[in-house]
């Protein structure tokens, strides 16, 4: 709607932010990453084992809820533009023209401050902190330069995501020891497999805008063999935890199952032609050389390896917040 | 005829978001005040009970 309509007495209509429901607002903060974050966050807080009153543990995970929405909120803000042009993303409150772009700006900074400075005040400030520090990596570190001028964005840019068990630590004992970054390097090395293997197939959408993904900037095959490197890296840090003391029997079953399907799942994203359909480096010998069973078998491959990678990391984290709340030691095989 | 009748659809549309997003706004509030209340006494009566 135009200005000029909005301004008329005799024309007056609603504009987008007038006829803006409080769940588009609750929809800029990402609730599905929200509640992923919860999840790891409250993990990293119950794992420390150390006494935190019931209250302030709840409060503490609230906090890095807000905080991670409050970042979700500014990269919906900045990202509008080619969050409009994507498939999986144009109907975000903002390219969608639900909300207003500085409207979720602003309430990305207010819930900002108001997460970091409850936590500070309430929990400690190390936490408080530690969620600073996530909030603005993720929000200018990753959204406004990584994104798009590396290909390597969502590799730095995974810290962020990466956090929020150190944060948990942190509250609940005012410091975080190596377990706390352990928890963190499991989830900084899952992310490149995880989200490499989704940008396999969904190439043309990330090119298109002009985001320098994997795939788009060296090509599916480079692709394929950098998930099979990151998930050789990812398994054995996974395990580690049972030589340190944060893991136990549970844990180490799943992470040793668990490591293999994924090993597994990520050799046979490797072994396939997943994305060659859709790289324009191969796109002409594509048309040849890829036939239509091996472009689906690629897919497929692709999305197993995807969709598994969320059952893992969801097993690993459950499994640590399964032995800490049931009182089930952990293995220290260094010791 | 038919654009006013759009109109008030619009208006009423606006007005049940509006109210919406008040009340959502009043209850987030109201739940900061209490947690703020909360955090006091669990902090005030743990500094109570061990004063060093």
């Amino acid at each position: 709607m135009s200005k000029t309509a909005a301004m008329t007495p005799d024309s007056v209509q609603p504009d987008a932010s007038e006829t803006a429901r409080w769940q588009d607002y609750f929809q800029l903060m990402k609730p599905r990453v929200m509640s992923l974050v919860v999840f790891t966050g409250l993990t990293g807080l119950l794992a420390a084992r150390a006494p935190i009153h019931p209250v302030l543990g709840a409060i503490a995970v609230l906090c890095i809820a807000i905080g991670a929405g409050a970042s979700g909120a500014l990269n919906m803000w900045y990202d509008a533009d080619i969050d409009r042009q994507m498939r999986r993303t144009r109907g975000r409150p903002v390219p969608a023209g639900k909300v207003k772009g500085e409207e979720a700006a602003s309430l990305g900074v207010v819930l900002s401050l108001l997460s970091v400075m409850f936590l500070g005040f309430a929990i400690n400030w190390f936490a408080a902190g530690l969620l600073a520090f996530t909030i603005v990596f993720y929000a200018v570190v990753y959204t406004m330069w990584l994104k798009r001028w590396t290909a390597q964005n969502i590799v730095i840019g995974g810290l962020a995501g990466a956090l929020p068990p150190a944060i948990g630590w942190a509250a609940a004992t005012g410091h975080a020891p190596l377990n706390a970054w352990l928890m963190v390097a499991i989830i900084f090395f899952w992310t490149p497999p995880h989200f490499w293997a989704l940008s396999l197939y969904v190439t043309t959408d990330y090119a298109k805008v002009g985001v320098p993904m994997l795939p788009v900037v060296k090509g599916a095959k480079e692709t394929r063999k950098q998930i099979l490197l990151y998930s050789l890296l990812l398994i054995p840090i996974c395990l580690s935890p049972v030589l340190t003391g944060l893991g136990g029997p549970i844990y180490l079953a799943v992470a040793a199952l668990g490591g293999a399907v994924f090993l597994v799942l990520a050799w046979r994203v490797f072994a396939s032609k997943a994305g060659d359909a859709a790289d324009p480096r191969v796109a002409d010998r594509a048309l040849y050389d890829v036939t239509e069973d091996e472009k689906a078998a690629g897919s497929k491959a692709a999305r197993n390896l995807f969709a598994f990678s969320i059952l893992y990391l969801f097993a690993l984290f459950a499994a640590l917040l399964g032995e800490a709340v049931a009182g089930v030691h952990p293995l220290e095989l260094l010791k | 005829m038919n654009k006013s009748v759009d109109k008030d659809d619009a208006r009423t549309a606006a007005k049940k978001a509006r109210d919406g997003r008040n009340i959502a706004l009043a209850l987030g509030l109201v739940a900061f005040v209490v947690l703020v209340f909360v955090v006091t006494l669990v902090r005030l009566g743990g500094n109570v009970a061990h004063p060093h």
